[in-house]
């Protein structure tokens, strides 16, 4: 057995490193390391309450608005208040905006490029993939750069700027859209869904939402895996095999996204032992056993300590590992899927498990799921409407935000008393699918994906399909650690 | 300047620290044809970069190994996020793979560099990441907060002659980070194109006030008192563009976007120690009634004097409309043939 220590990991956004055990030219086990501390948690102590809507944003520049929603949500629940219709419309297409935003530089920035590594010179794909795909030189990033930026415009509207914005507020959202400025989001939304359905799918949205089955995708992507860049991955990942790689617990979690005042557009839920079930929010603890962080006991969140411990033995991470009553549970874009029952990841989910195929599928569904329904929350906005109701005073108080990033599940608890934060918890996305081994011994979601993947022995390279399982994932590095 | 100018290839190196990766994702908004063939079109080849580049583990640790060594040019050495000394100034608290601290990293390769670029308030300053108890020991390349030190220390110039051009920013423009790299590019970038705090002149001449859209409420005082209303944010959402060196609203983001077109205040982040204010963020600090934070270059006299007239003189339009979140009265059409 050889251990090799592969780092650091780009397009991951943040840092990571993974160390590997190898036998027999197969990993059998793997220890995931964040290898960076900020310390956001210690910085929001002692701080007026609204002053998290200025700092939480800037733990991470990929899911600033996520970070944005969870707090203002928290700091809601707190005060009592509900944003008015215009305000949680405003704040549904912010985050959507972003989430979307987040799909497209992940599918095309960070993930599709490890296809254009020389490692696949052999392959027949290959030569397209590279003229596609290769990192800064494929015809694709030079032109979906001009494409994302140009949708971004949609934040000048409705957030000011992006990344890091304070419109997102406990009681809405500051921007009043006017009549015209919705005509020109239209617009925006249009030429997004013409640059999706032209080039990323070659067919309309409608259509790849109605895909209901591994079969019904394969045969969709036949015709198109030379002229559309979602069927070219299909094409190539079922070439590499990748709907049988990366598999982790299969347990699934999603805290629901895009509330409509009463109900989430995707609910909330736990999809563990092939069904789904009620997602208890007050099971979760974070385990520290393998953490440089000091603490005995796993502690709930709302309780929850953040006190680095740089010497602790046998510790490997910054990262804490979440449990969901003791389980690994995996979250993002499949897992929201899973639990949300698109027909075509439960059927994908139940031939292989999860893989590196399925989360990519998960993530290209809500292209075809959310950019709809941002066309209709935009015609439901009504100017002249309030968008925003004052924030109360907050003197001794408790607060809880749960919402969907791009990469998955996102909590804030937060805790004020006379007036200042007293505690402020944070588990993101990336906490759960990337934390190192709890008490148990159980190994994080990532930790068991990358189990028995191929690996030569000797060197320090990281091996392709390591690489592809780790960027599955989407991870967000400088959230997981904040 | 001039033996870079016989480059034909500027090498850039893009490096994160403590930090959120913002500014990179900020800068992915360039008003361009496309980020890497403007940078190509003048020369600057991205030797690496964290989120663009095919490199990665131990490819990555090769190329910082050839430009600390001189084996390969460094031109540019960029920096996104903070230097993070901690703990006990180990700088423990963010290591690359292999055990080496990046506040070594950062060092060594700054030796090295033609010139040395802080992207952002974290790299310049310490910003966001050092609030509060500043829990990592963060700091600017070459300013720990407004003093200058920093990792570098105040006498440090890069092998170009520059000290560590810093383009502030929570996050930086996307235009302000490209316009830098391109007239470093060109060899027009001298020490007196920066400001005091060492800012590329290029945006850091203007205050965020100027264009701002709200300026006929400023003018009568006519103030916001929650958010979305459009009133004028300094009196008492904490807004400080009458002060803030950049031009925000002038260039504006995203398109038309700006944080006082967002609805919410200008919080200082192109300033050193903006992330430690001493009040909360949304609310104007007083005394007296009287904002402490002054229009820079305005005399306090002038300025109570003005806004004690100016609001006794406020129109009613401008008077509801501060308070609404879309105009209730709109301007009046006047005759024709207006003089």
């Amino acid at each position: 057995m050889s251990r090799r220590i592969v780092g650091p990991f780009n397009r991951v956004e943040g840092d990571l490193e993974v160390t590997l055990d190898i036998e027999s030219g197969r990993v059998r086990a793997a220890y995931v390391n964040s290898p960076m501390y900020r310390g956001f948690e210690q910085i929001l102590a002692g701080k007026h309450p609204l002053d998290a809507m200025v700092f939480v944003p800037r733990i991470c520049g990929i899911c600033s608005v996520a970070q944005s929603a969870a707090a203002a949500l928290a700091l809601a629940q707190g005060m009592g208040i509900r944003p008015p219709p215009n305000g949680r419309l405003a704040a549904n297409l912010t985050l959507a905006a972003e989430n979307l935003a987040d799909h497209l530089s992940h599918f095309y920035l960070f993930f599709m490029p490890d296809f254009a590594r020389d490692g696949y010179g052999d392959r027949a794909w290959f030569a397209d993939a590279q003229a596609r795909f290769k990192a800064l030189t494929g015809s694709a990033a030079a032109e979906v750069l001009p494409v994302r930026a140009k949708f971004m415009n949609v934040m000048g509207y409705l957030a000011g700027r992006w990344p890091h914005t304070l419109s997102l507020q406990p009681g809405g959202s500051s921007r009043a859209l006017e009549e015209a400025e919705k005509l020109r989001l239209k617009i925006l939304l249009a030429e997004f869904r013409g640059f999706l359905e032209s080039t990323l799918f070659g067919d309309s949205l409608e259509a790849v939402a109605a895909l209901d089955s591994e079969a019904a995708l394969y045969a969709w992507m036949e015709p198109r895996a030379r002229n559309a860049d979602f069927p070219r991955f299909l094409h190539i990942a079922r070439d590499l095999g990748l709907q049988n790689m990366g598999r982790a617990t299969d347990r699934f979690i999603s805290y629901g996204a895009y509330s409509d005042g009463t109900s989430p557009l995707f609910p909330a839920g736990l999809w563990a032992d092939e069904k789904l079930q009620p997602l208890d929010i007050g099971a979760i603890r974070e385990d520290v056993t393998s953490s440089w962080m000091a603490g005995d006991v796993a502690l709930a969140p709302e309780v929850g300590r953040t006190l680095p411990q740089p010497d602790k033995e046998n510790a490997y991470s910054w990262c804490k590992a979440p449990r969901l009553s003791g389980r690994v549970v995996e979250t993002g874009a499949l897992a929201r899927q899973m639990v949300a029952g698109h027909p075509l990841v439960r059927d994908m989910v139940d031939r292989h498990g999860a893989s590196v195929t399925a989360r990519i599928v998960g993530r290209m569904l809500e292209f075809a799921l959310v950019l709809p329904v941002m066309e209709t929350w935009l015609r439901q906005i009504l100017p002249g409407d309030a968008y925003c109701y004052p924030p109360l005073e907050l003197q001794d108080a408790r607060g809880v935000g749960l919402i969907e990033a791009a990469r998955g599940s996102l909590g804030h608890w937060m805790d004020v008393r006379n007036g200042k934060i007293n505690n402020y918890q944070i588990i993101a996305p990336t906490t759960w699918n990337f934390s190192p081994r709890d008490a148990s011994g159980e190994p994080g979601a990532l930790e068991q994906a990358l189990v028995g993947l191929e690996a030569e022995e000797g060197g320090n390279a990281a091996p392709l399909a390591v690489q592809h399982v780790v960027r599955s994932f989407d991870p967000c590095m400088v959230c997981t650690v904040h | 300047m001039k033996d870079v100018m016989q480059h034909r290839n500027l090498n850039l190196l893009w490096l994160q620290s403590g930090g959120c990766g913002g500014c990179t994702l900020s800068l992915l908004n360039a008003d361009c044809r496309n980020l890497v063939d403007t940078l190509k079109s003048f020369g600057i080849n991205l030797l690496w970069h964290p989120s663009l580049s095919e490199q990665s583990a131990d490819e990555v640790n090769r190329i910082f190994d050839a430009c600390a060594s001189g084996e390969t040019r460094l031109d540019i050495l960029c920096l996104e996020g903070s230097v993070l000394r901690g703990p006990f100034g180990s700088g423990g608290f963010h290591r690359r793979t292999g055990g080496i601290s990046m506040m070594s990293m950062i060092e060594r390769l700054a030796k090295v560099a033609h010139h040395t670029v802080a992207v952002g308030s974290c790299a310049a300053y310490g910003g966001v990441t050092s609030a509060g108890i500043n829990p990592a020991d963060a700091c600017g390349m070459q300013y720990d907060g407004d003093a200058q030190g920093g990792l570098l220390g105040e006498e440090y110039r890069a092998a170009g002659g520059l000290p560590v051009i810093n383009i502030a920013g929570c996050p930086t423009h996307p235009n302000w980070v490209m316009e830098t790299l391109v007239a470093l590019a060109a060899g027009e970038m001298y020490e007196e194109n920066l400001d005091v705090y060492r800012r590329p002149r290029l945006f850091a001449d203007h205050l965020v006030h100027h264009g701002c859209k709200r300026n006929e409420f400023y003018e009568f005082k006519a103030s916001a008192h929650k958010p979305s209303d459009l009133g004028c944010l300094m009196e008492h959402m904490g807004c400080k563009g009458t002060q803030v060196h950049a031009d925000c609203n002038i260039r504006l983001w995203n398109g038309e976007g700006s944080c006082t077109r967002g609805g919410y205040a200008c919080i200082a982040c192109t300033e050193p120690g903006f992330e430690e204010p001493g009040h909360a963020f949304g609310i104007t600090p007083k005394v007296a009634g009287i904002p402490i934070g002054l229009p820079t270059d305005m005399p306090k006299a002038w300025f109570v004097a003005l806004a004690a007239l100016s609001k006794s003189a406020t129109p009613k339009r401008v008077k509801e409309n501060a308070v609404a979140d879309h105009q209730v009265v709109t301007p009046a059409n006047k005759r024709t043939r207006l003089k």
